[in-house]
């Protein structure tokens, strides 16, 4: 009868706290500008010139910055709650708000709505740099290069998974952390968890364990969904990797929920 | 007053140098009384070695098949590499026509025409295809004079030669290249050229007219035995056309062959044997080149076809079978960076979270020797445990490469020395950076993020994006990844046409690639020590 206003109360509280947080805005601006920017920068520094057929996926090319802006998204969740452990915040609040999942829930709900606010500024950003950029370095409909455009089957999969996959990302990242309840080592976890696969995969001795390990990796797998082109060729289809991204969130908040009910603060 | 001044500064200068001595053994204890630093820098080992040992562990090479033969695995598929004078993995695959020259003496030969036909790219407009290849020569096909210790692939030699598209070379022990006179060859404009042996010493002469003649080189080799093998040689190696885009087939490479005409061929010294024999070198099934090779004598005309390379193996697309280098097991060098970067934010940042870093600043008020004070014990510490692990996994993992059929790229000790200690120095460097950060920041989490973002991201969008490689290589110049050129053993070689594509070749040479670094380094450690001082903790 009183689940409702608890969890309302929750994801109050919760979204006061981050809302208030010094470092909150200029996070989230730092997930724009860092997306934007390296998209945008890699679309400046691509050309196609007339002569040659370039193997080039323009969806993919000016959603380059997420590689970044996912870095900005995870340091917003490692805040949202390593910052309380870190101030001893944590005891006040589970004081105040005794369910545990309950504070959990609040927090992930919080962390991924904003995220997916800023993320969607991004990228919506990042394709409007793509589709005013790319026509002028060569990618014209003449080459084979349509006008990047949300109209467009792909580019708008591409666009809308890259926003989930960023809001996917700070969960990872909130489990992360309120499973290692320390902000460094739960950046670190995280950081190692986004970079390590794709860099592992580039030199794998074997081609058999590369496509593995690109199958498996949060940002490899996750990052296909941007795949505008080749569809066949990928490791694994778009949505799947997204899928394997969102299972890699899902056992993190299901770990950093574990750890908040049944150890003390 | 001068006896003042000088007094004081006798006064002084002990007492500060004991001071900073004092504030170098408090950060030291810190940092080895806390526990979870010190499992941190266990944790950091064990990432780079793990994570190495899996990248050379899952090779699983097998090889041989086909009807009615077994397939082979691991140490069984291993090819046979010769190696060059220098311990070098070479290629050595040519025709050639000798004759032996005992002691010293002279070889002379004009060559009227180089042609050829390739498989694949570069190819002139009008090419017309002759079973699959184009006519054309490409750009490092050789034919001219070489003087080589005996027709054993591997063995020293020095050669004069016209090329497809550099001119005229010297060459000499596969990685030297000299440039003679430049222009393609053609019956209009024919190049004679010489080699002279005298003793330990082979010079090299090129003209357009057989009376001029320019020196081109001198050099001095101490492999050749008393008599060598001399003569005309021609060889061709595999074409290559690189796409300046990633994804997909970036590159392209097949094999090629080439054809030289020569003539006014002379051999002057003491000459035992008789006669030109023609024989192809090196042509196994690990060389590239089409396994064709033949000479045709008409009156004083030589026409000698062959295909193959003489020159320096690099790895790269193209290799007739799968090669590593050794820092292919260094990858666990960017696990370990992320551990360390961790650690050496805490090392500031956990002072600022418990409000030690007050207590900190009262024992030692000079706060620039603070902050030098950590950055001696952060980088000493990742110096040390990082020389440990890459040493251990470059051993280690090298021998388990060879032990699954993979084979990894001889280098000599130096290289292999400077490619480990560099890790180490890079991981070292990589903290002290990730340690101003903190001390700029102030948030671990923020100082982590930064580092790694700083040295890790322009990595992975010059390795693994769709970036084309010019972005990508101007990354690998100006941001502080640069710092990972110090890890590639194998060098570019001018004179050896292949896709030099990070992550196997960086822009840099490896010790600017780690300046770069450095100097962002020294410029956030900058920035740190003036907002050090000027801030309050």
């Amino acid at each position: 009868m009183n689940r409702l206003p608890l969890q309302a109360a929750a994801l109050r509280a919760e979204w006061t706290k981050l809302r208030t947080m010094p470092g909150t805005f200029w996070l989230l601006a730092a997930v724009v500008a860092a997306t934007v920017g390296v998209s945008a920068a890699a679309a400046a520094a691509t050309r196609c010139p007339a002569r040659l057929t370039c193997p080039v996926d323009t969806g993919k090319l000016s959603l380059t910055g997420v590689q970044l802006g996912q870095a900005m998204a995870a340091i917003l969740a490692v805040l949202a709650i390593g910052g309380e452990y870190s101030s001893g915040m944590i005891r006040v609040t589970l004081a105040a708000m005794p369910c545990r999942v309950a504070v959990l829930a609040a927090k992930a709900a919080v962390v991924a709505g904003l995220t997916l606010a800023a993320g969607t500024v991004a990228v919506a950003g990042s394709v409007l740099a793509g589709a005013l950029v790319l026509p002028g370095h060569g990618f014209t409909p003449a080459h084979g290069f349509p006008v990047l455009s949300l109209a467009d089957g792909p580019v708008l999969r591409a666009a809308a998974g890259s926003v989930l996959y960023l809001s996917l990302i700070s969960l990872l990242a909130l489990g992360v952390a309120a499973a290692v309840r320390d902000t460094a080592v739960a950046i670190g976890t995280v950081l190692a968890l986004l970079y390590l696969f794709p860099i592992i995969a580039a030199v794998a001795a074997s081609s058999q364990w590369q496509r593995h390990l690109q199958q498996l990796g949060p940002t490899t797998a996750g990052l296909e969904i941007q795949a505008t082109r080749n569809l066949h060729g990928l490791p694994i289809s778009p949505w799947a990797g997204l899928g394997v991204l969102a299972v890699w969130a899902a056992a993190a908040v299901l770990a950093g929920g574990l750890q908040l009910r049944f150890r003390d603060a | 007053m001068t006896a003042g001044t000088v007094t004081r500064q006798r006064a002084d200068g002990p007492a500060r140098s004991a001071g900073f001595a004092r504030v170098l053994r408090a950060e030291w204890t810190k940092f080895r009384t806390v526990r979870g630093w010190v499992i941190g820098m266990v944790v950091a080992v064990l990432a780079m070695v793990l994570v190495g040992l899996f990248a050379a562990g899952s090779a699983n090479i097998a090889c041989g098949g086909g009807p009615g033969r077994p397939v082979k695995t691991g140490p069984a598929c291993l090819p046979y590499i010769p190696a060059g004078p220098g311990g070098e993995a070479v290629t050595d695959s040519f025709y050639f026509v000798h004759q032996p020259l005992a002691g010293s003496g002279t070889i002379t030969a004009r060559v009227t025409s180089l042609t050829g036909l390739h498989t694949s790219g570069n190819a002139p407009a009008g090419g017309d295809p002759l079973a699959g290849m184009h006519k054309g020569v490409v750009p490092w096909a050789k034919a001219g004079i070489i003087i080589k210790g005996s027709t054993r692939p591997g063995t020293a030699y020095a050669a004069m030669m016209v090329t497809g598209g550099h001119g005229v070379r010297m060459q000499y022990d596969y990685t030297h290249d000299i440039a003679g006179l430049p222009g393609q060859v053609s019956a209009a404009s024919p190049r004679w050229l010489r080699l002279t042996r005298s003793g330990d010493t082979v010079t090299g002469y090129d003209s357009a007219d057989g009376s001029h003649w320019t020196r081109v080189g001198t050099v001095t080799m101490g492999g050749l035995p008393s008599t060598v093998q001399a003569g005309p040689f021609t060889t061709s190696p595999l074409s290559t056309v690189t796409s300046p885009f990633f994804g997909g087939a970036s590159s392209q490479t097949g094999p090629s062959q080439a054809t030289g005409v020569f003539d006014h061929l002379s051999l002057t010294g003491r000459s035992p044997g008789g006669g030109w024999a023609g024989v192809s070198i090196g042509g196994g099934p690990d060389s590239p080149g089409t396994g064709i090779g033949a000479f045709h004598r008409a009156g004083g005309r030589y026409m000698v076809t062959g295909s193959g390379d003489i020159a320096p193996d690099v790895t790269g697309p193209g290799s007739a079978f799968p090669t590593a280098t050794i820092e292919d097991h260094l990858v666990g060098a960017f696990a370990g960076l992320i551990v360390v970067a961790v650690i050496a934010a805490m090392f500031i940042t956990g002072e600022y979270r418990r409000g030690l870093i007050r207590v900190t600043l009262a024992a030692s008020p000079r706060r620039g020797q603070l902050l030098a004070a950590k950055a001696i014990v952060i980088g000493s510490v990742t110096f040390v445990t990082g020389l440990a692990a890459s040493a251990f996994v470059v051993v280690l993992g090298t021998r388990l490469s060879r032990d699954q059929g993979l084979y990894v790229l001889p280098v000599s000790w130096l290289t292999e020395v400077r490619v480990v200690a560099g890790t180490a120095a890079l991981l070292a460097v990589a903290a002290i950076l990730a340690l101003a950060l903190g001390t700029m920041l102030r948030r671990s989490a923020a100082a982590v993020t930064a580092a790694v973002a700083a040295i890790v991201v322009p990595y992975i969008l010059g390795v693994a994006s769709v970036l084309p490689l010019g972005a990508a290589e101007w990354l690998l110049r100006i941001t502080p990844a640069a710092a990972f050129a110090i890890q590639q053993s194998i060098p570019q070689y001018p004179q050896v046409d292949t896709a030099y594509t990070p992550p196997a070749y960086f822009p840099l040479a490896p010790w600017a690639g780690l300046a770069v670094l450095c100097a962002w380094t020294a410029a956030a450690l900058a920035g740190a020590a003036v907002l050090l001082r000027r801030r309050d903790a």
